[in-house]
């Protein structure tokens, strides 16, 4: 019945076939930031160099930038910094806001992502910021409404404004008074991340952000939160088990909070996990390789489990000042995505 | 379906029927519904006697030009009914399978309620349903597709199933997957498995690996699909050892929808070995990569999934070498409001049934020189005599009058909007196509004509 098998291999070619519909490094609107993929390294400089200018702006005349514009804020997670730093950008340029979570909403009623995108439309919202717990969703949003989106954070995939301030507050401190990034920017500088690297949307945007920018980045954590591909995910990107090896390679060491609803199903036990990864005083001082090692953390920390209190409140953490670089990266961010659609609509800004 | 069969008188094609060897220009007679009659041009009894009162022509086809050949075979489809007919029906689904050319199909159970009865199975072949081809039930292996109790096999065939399957809810003890290849053997029904090891798929949405991390999506390893692929090949050789090679103890094992190179591997060392072990391929999985998900495209999820480029290159390899015993096209409809979601919560599966032809013309012939004829036989011939479907794959005299008339040459694109489907799901839309279908017919009725 069947034909026979022969052993004999033939010479094809693979196929050339038309690619997918859409480009994950491509958004559909100008003003969405969807994944740090879609930045050109131009694109980051003039980010920074906005988000510079408007910090300095005087309030008031910063105000007028996007007066009674309309951004909503979606959020499908609990948020305290993003939510709050994107909200006080788009406030400080004069937008007006409005939140939708996922509690209090008729997402609680079933709504779809794409039902909730097109009313928020239709109530006149210029841009959304997203946030939501399934890679990819930002994409979803776009596609359904046409509005630029900013992606909040998506799943597991990507947080790419967290990656702009953190990278915003590498360079004020490595590359202080910096205007304009190249490939070369950060050449020598080694940043290591440590945690739940498969997890984190936080460490997808800074792998794939900072080693164009020249960085090397170190990916440190037990297999069970750092699979062997990680390391395929972009150039410049390796992977270290041994967390002291790494700090002490290291100008910047960035922790990852121990996300405890993800771990359902992983084998690991927690103080095996401090013993080998949790960053404190001791194996800072023992291997650090200089006293102006950077530590960073995207928050919300949890005290004495990826970090102890006294690192966090210590003189090399930046933890709070990235906080701070935040509302200047997200009012850059707001103001590229209305901007751009002011200019292709003709209204005035 | 046989009363008013009159007569299709079909002159000038160039017949290509891979199972009797013929690779010729043709005149072919069909009658009540079967094919009476192959001539050479102008030979046939019928075209001499065409001016006689006497013989009733009801149709005349001119084939000059085109390829005629048996209707193609697809076994495996999800036709949704009963209970999901917002995604498709049997009549919509069977409407899209003559479009694509198809003229025998054979319908998953995994319907609502599964498909786990003579009662469900005949109502599927009830005329009521508005059938535009002939459709073949596949029963489930067991009670409600929960991989606990088995259903009665003699009674589901005598109700005219064809082989018996849990699907997507594969069978992972191999106490139950033993008995269910021992009972269906004594019934000669063939078994076939959806090869997923869902132990090690939970919350998955596409192929593991680099690209999986890339996108922040939890992956399928291959070890869940050959590694249960390896753990049924075991299991069939082992009742093949017990039964002594005596006939009638042999179980069938067919691998539905192969999406992995050692998969493909286990097959081809099975029927070396002497099992009979057969696998399917469905188009997407010989052309697409995990790459296709591009931006998260709900229409590049189905289940297997899409895997790396070697994946795609052993299945293309196990096509031309010929371990591959069909193309089916694992047609999977789902509503666009289904689709239009988060891609972890899209449900899996892309229609195929009017693309399976234009794509293995298109490359398995056009790109990879495969002759016309071997691509028509994993299209017709050999599903058809996988599941032992007895008349077709074939227009030799006698068999169903099942036709397919294309012209080979044709390129054409295709377009989900003008899909016969009730849904679109497809990562297809707009490709350039070869090979236009003109004509299908179904036990001698025209089901399609373009």
């Amino acid at each position: 019945m069947p034909a026979k098998a022969s052993p004999v291999r033939r010479a094809f070619t693979p196929p050339v076939v038309p690619g997918p519909p859409f480009s994950i490094t491509t958004p559909i609107s100008s003003g969405s930031l969807l994944s740090v993929s879609s930045l050109t390294l131009e694109s980051v400089s003039e980010i920074l160099a906005k988000a510079t200018a408007l910090e300095q702006e005087d309030p008031l005349k910063r105000a007028r930038h996007l007066a009674k514009r309309r951004v909503a804020l979606l959020f499908y997670e609990s948020s305290t910094r993003t939510r709050t730093s994107f909200e006080l950008a788009a406030k400080g340029l004069g937008a007006d806001t409005t939140l939708v979570s996922s509690l209090s909403s008729s997402i609680e009623k079933g709504e779809s992502l794409k039902d909730t995108g097109l009313t928020l439309k239709a109530l006149g919202a210029e841009a959304i910021i997203l946030r939501h717990p399934n890679s990819g969703a930002p994409w979803l949003l776009e596609r359904e409404t046409k509005l630029p989106v900013l992606n909040a954070g998506d799943g597991m995939h990507e947080h790419p404004s967290q990656a702009l301030l953190d990278l915003r507050t590498i360079l004020a401190h490595l590359r202080p008074g910096l205007t304009q990034v190249t490939a070369k920017t950060l050449s020598g500088v080694t940043v290591t991340i440590t945690g739940d690297i498969l997890h984190s949307r936080v460490a997808r945007s800074n792998m794939l952000l900072l080693p164009r920018l020249g960085a090397q980045v170190i990916l440190c954590g037990p297999p069970q939160l750092l699979p062997e591909v990680a390391a395929e995910a972009g150039p410049g990107i390796s992977i270290e088990r041994d967390f002291e090896k790494a700090i002490g390679q290291s100008q910047v060491v960035m922790m990852l909070r121990i996300q405890a609803e993800r771990l359902a199903g992983l084998q690991l036990d927690l103080e095996e996990y401090k013993a080998g990864y949790q960053l404190n005083e001791a194996r800072l001082a023992a291997h650090a390789s200089s006293d102006a090692t950077l530590v960073m953390h995207p928050g919300p920390i949890v005290r004495g489990l990826e970090l102890t209190g006294e690192v966090a409140d210590g003189p090399r953490s930046l933890i709070l000042e990235q906080v701070h670089h935040g509302v200047a990266i997200r009012m850059a961010l707001v103001y590229r995505a209305l901007a751009q659609n002011s200019s292709a609509t003709g209204v005035s800004a | 379906m046989s009363s008013g069969q009159a007569m299709i008188l079909i002159l000038g094609g160039h017949l290509i029927d891979p199972a009797a060897g013929i690779d010729a220009p043709k005149d072919i007679v069909l009658k009540d519904g079967r094919v009476a009659e192959i001539a050479n041009p102008g030979k046939t009894t019928l075209s001499k006697a065409r001016h006689n009162a006497d013989v009733q022509i009801v149709q005349i086809v001119d084939a000059s030009g085109l390829t005629v050949a048996p209707g193609l075979v697809d076994i495996h489809v999800h036709l949704r009914e009963p209970g999901q007919g917002h995604k498709e029906t049997i009549a919509t689904g069977t409407a899209a399978a003559a479009a694509g050319g198809f003229t025998s199909v054979a319908a998953m159970p995994n319907t609502v309620p599964a498909n786990d009865s003579p009662e469900i199975t005949r109502w599927m072949q009830a005329p009521e349903r508005a059938a535009s081809v002939r459709v073949f039930p596949i029963g489930a292996a067991t009670r409600a597709l929960k991989g606990e109790v088995l259903n009665d096999y003699a009674a589901l065939k005598a109700a005219g199933v064809v082989a018996v399957t849990d699907d997507g809810h594969p069978i992972l003890k191999d106490s139950i997957m033993r008995e269910v290849l021992i009972n269906a053997t004594r019934n000669g029904l063939s078994v076939i498995q959806h090869a997923e090891d869902t132990r090690m798929t939970g919350g998955c949405s596409m192929n593991a690996g680099p690209t999986a991390f890339r996108l922040g999506l939890r992956g399928m390893p291959p070890e869940a699909e050959y590694g249960l692929v390896e753990r049924d090949i075991g299991l069939v050789s082992e009742l093949a050892g017990n039964g002594k090679g005596k006939p009638g103890t042999q179980p069938h094992l067919h691998v539905a929808h192969t999406s992995t190179a050692q998969a493909v591997a286990a097959v081809r060392q099975a029927r070396r070995n002497g099992l009979r072990v057969t696998c399917e391929v469905a188009p997407h999985h010989f052309l697409l990569t995990e790459e296709h998900i591009g931006a998260y495209d709900t229409n590049a999820k189905m289940n297997p999934p899409l895997r790396s480029a070697a994946d795609r290159d052993a299945m293309i390899q196990g096509i031309l070498d010929g371990v591959v015993d069909a193309i089916a096209t694992d047609h999977a409809p789902h509503a666009s409001h289904e689709k239009e979601v988060e891609f972890e919560r899209a449900p899996n599966g892309i229609t195929g049934l009017e693309t399976a032809l234009g794509l293995c013309l298109r490359w398995l012939h056009g790109e990879w020189k495969m002759p016309l004829g071997r691509v028509l036989s994993l299209l017709s011939a050999q599903p058809a005599a996988l599941l032992g479907l007895k008349g077709r794959g074939t227009l030799t005299v006698g068999s169903y009058a099942d036709v397919v008339i294309f012209n080979p040459k044709q390129e054409w694109a295709f377009h989900a909007k003008d899909s016969r489907s009730k849904s679109k799901n497809t990562p297809f839309d707009g490709w350039t196509m070869q090979g236009k279908v003109r004509w299908t017919i179904s036990e001698g009725r025209v089901v399609f004509q373009a």
